[in-house]
């Protein structure tokens, strides 16, 4: 009878901090600057610099961990992590091992089967290392230690995961939490957010845990999810035909979909970690705690929650809005200058979502003003303008950001519900349709759509429907 | 003298130092490092339940700076240190993580 595996996950992830300098030194952690400009003595580990923490980054990783419901480490230090590669000029990471951050939280998801919690080991502040790249041509590699230096935060989850969707939603969960607190954009594919996937195997039942491996350079939700399958599948092969599962780092090729080995797990005593003597222990106050909390904006759920009692929006409305907080801002904003929040909603989640999809635009770029969209559904509702003519001014606003009413204005659009000037247009196409007058007469009284569609060419989509469609009737009788 | 430091262990403590030792050095630097564990040794013959482990030896915690940008270009100076360098990037043997 075949054996029954279950897989169990936990997650390394770590997630660059939007601070607008290095973690250690004043250097910019602009992305995009010509090579090994943001450096300096510190970030490129010269002797006798001296590193000095950024107070941002410790006020990040506070509240990232208070919204994670972690323990807050009150004296906390940092280590040097010893190893020799040539993206670490230094010749160690400066990170943080004995007396991390923040301890024991946790962060509940959504699973088939209702609520679960994942519980978080600890999150720890370090600095991100150069950027590698391989000189194909010469056979070299070639560094660029812009990136050295740069605040991360990496938060270690206890191997509570069964499942590539438990993962992904855990992963969402972590998303949306720091999107919300500011502390990082959290974009996958562009590497402000990475996981390391560490899985073994075990028999169900067995509460043994087998021997993990380790997954790196994974960078979407999709490779995440192909990756944890096919590790899964390898390591039951290799059990299945006798053999055991070794502990080693792996590396993920999305390409060729499967993992390779990338080396043999160094144990935490070859780093060599030491306390570091440049940097001073972190003591936390009753103050500066109380100070983090009370910054703590409002997160998804309560937003979810407000926007169906206060606005009286759906709940699915309300998810989809919420799900970028550059979102929810945007809707909030509208809606204070007077707009209809589910107008608000349905220009978000309709024209606004399809042509950010269709110009390959993230969810987070709004490239317009709420003042103009408030403006373009105020245009809406006071019958200026009918729904065609709306979504022809809309693509003009997401296009160029443009004055609704000015736009209107200038090309003529505005609608045609004065009775006087239609019905004379009315009249003549009544005239020149015989046939669909004698059909509606005779009960087809569809057939006066006809009568409708050319008024609305005659007056190039301008005519509001309604009225011609009132017009046409009061005119046959 | 109670601690003996094995052939595999100094091998293996160069590979993490990236350090290769004549025979001669070896031999040296195997006494140093026994004398070290030995006083390890005999430090462990203190008490020292209830003591804190040290971090720092100055009695300063919270040392921090804004997060405002205050260096500029560093390019000329980082690079100015580089063995080999191309368009601005240090040279180093090939290297895949």
């Amino acid at each position: 009878m075949a054996k029954e595996y279950e897989t169990v996950i936990g997650l390394e992830v770590h997630v660059e901090l939007a601070t607008k300098t290095k973690i250690f030194c004043g250097c910019s952690t602009a992305f995009g600057g010509a090579p090994n400009t943001h450096t300096c003595p510190v970030c490129t580990g010269m002797p006798g610099s001296l590193p000095v923490l950024n107070k941002k980054v410790l006020e990040y990783a506070v509240a990232v961990g208070l919204a994670t419901n972690c323990d807050i480490t009150r004296y906390s230090k940092f280590d040097r992590k010893n190893y020799f590669y040539p993206d670490n000029p230094q010749n160690y990471q400066i990170s943080q091992l004995y007396l991390p951050i923040c301890r024991n939280g946790h962060v509940d998801i959504d699973t088939a089967g209702g609520k679960k919690q994942i519980r978080i080991h600890e999150i720890h502040m370090e600095e991100d290392a150069g950027k590698l790249i391989h000189d194909e041509w010469n056979d070299t590699s070639l560094v660029d230690y812009n990136r050295s230096g740069v605040p991360l935060i990496e938060i270690v989850s206890e191997p509570d995961m069964r499942s590539a969707d438990e993962v992904i939603a855990y992963l969402e969960k972590l998303r949306m939490t720091i999107q919300y607190l500011g502390a990082s954009d959290c974009k996958l594919n562009e590497g402000s957010m990475r996981a390391d996937v560490n899985l073994s195997v075990r028999e169900v039942g067995s509460q043994k845990l087998g021997t993990r491996t380790e997954m790196k350079n994974i960078n979407s939700f999709k490779a995440i999810q192909h990756a944890i399958e096919g590790e899964r599948q390898r390591q039951i092969e290799e059990l299945e035909e006798g053999r055991e599962v070794i502990q080693e780092t792996r590396r993920w090729d999305d390409n060729k979909e499967s993992s390779r080995p990338m080396r043999s797990k160094e144990d935490a005593q070859d780093y060599r970690y030491f306390p570091d003597p440049d940097l001073t222990p972190i003591v936390i106050s009753d103050e500066f705690l109380a100070k983090i909390k009370s910054q703590e904006p409002e997160m998804q759920d309560a937003k979810i929650a407000r926007y169906q009692k206060e606005f009286d929006l759906p709940e699915y409305d309300a998810q989809i809005i919420t799900s970028v907080k550059k979102m929810a801002d945007f809707f909030e904003d509208t809606v204070a200058l007077g707009a209809n929040p589910k107008k608000v909603s349905n220009w978000l989640m309709g024209e606004t979502m399809r042509l950010q999809k269709e110009k390959g635009m993230d969810q987070d770029q709004i490239p317009f003003s709420p003042e103009n969209l408030a403006s373009l559904i105020a245009l809406t509702e006071d019958g200026s303008i009918n729904s065609s003519v709306a979504k022809e001014v809309f693509e003009q606003v997401f296009a160029d950001d443009v004055d609704p009413k000015q736009y209107v204005e200038e090309h003529g659009l505005k609608s045609m519900n004065d009775e006087g000037a239609l019905r004379g247009i009315v009249e003549e196409k009544i005239a020149a349709n015989p046939k669909a007058v004698e059909d509606y007469r005779g009960g087809k009284k569809k057939a006066i759509g006809a009568i409708v569609g050319q008024v609305m060419k005659e007056t190039k989509g301008k005519a509001d429907p309604g009225t011609v469609n009132k017009l046409i009737k009061e005119i046959l009788g | 003298m109670a601690n003996v430091i094995s052939d595999e262990t100094m091998e293996y403590v160069g590979i993490l130092a990236k350090l290769e030792l004549t025979g001669e050095e070896k031999e040296n630097a195997r006494k140093d490092l026994e004398k070290m564990l030995d006083y390890v040794d005999k430090l462990n013959e203190l008490d020292v339940s209830g003591v804190e482990p040290m971090s720092h030896i100055f009695p300063v915690n919270n040392v921090f700076r804004e997060d405002e940008v205050t260096n500029g270009d560093g390019s000329k100076d980082t690079m100015a240190n580089a063995p080999a360098q191309k368009d601005n990037q240090f040279i180093v043997p090939k290297t895949i993580g």
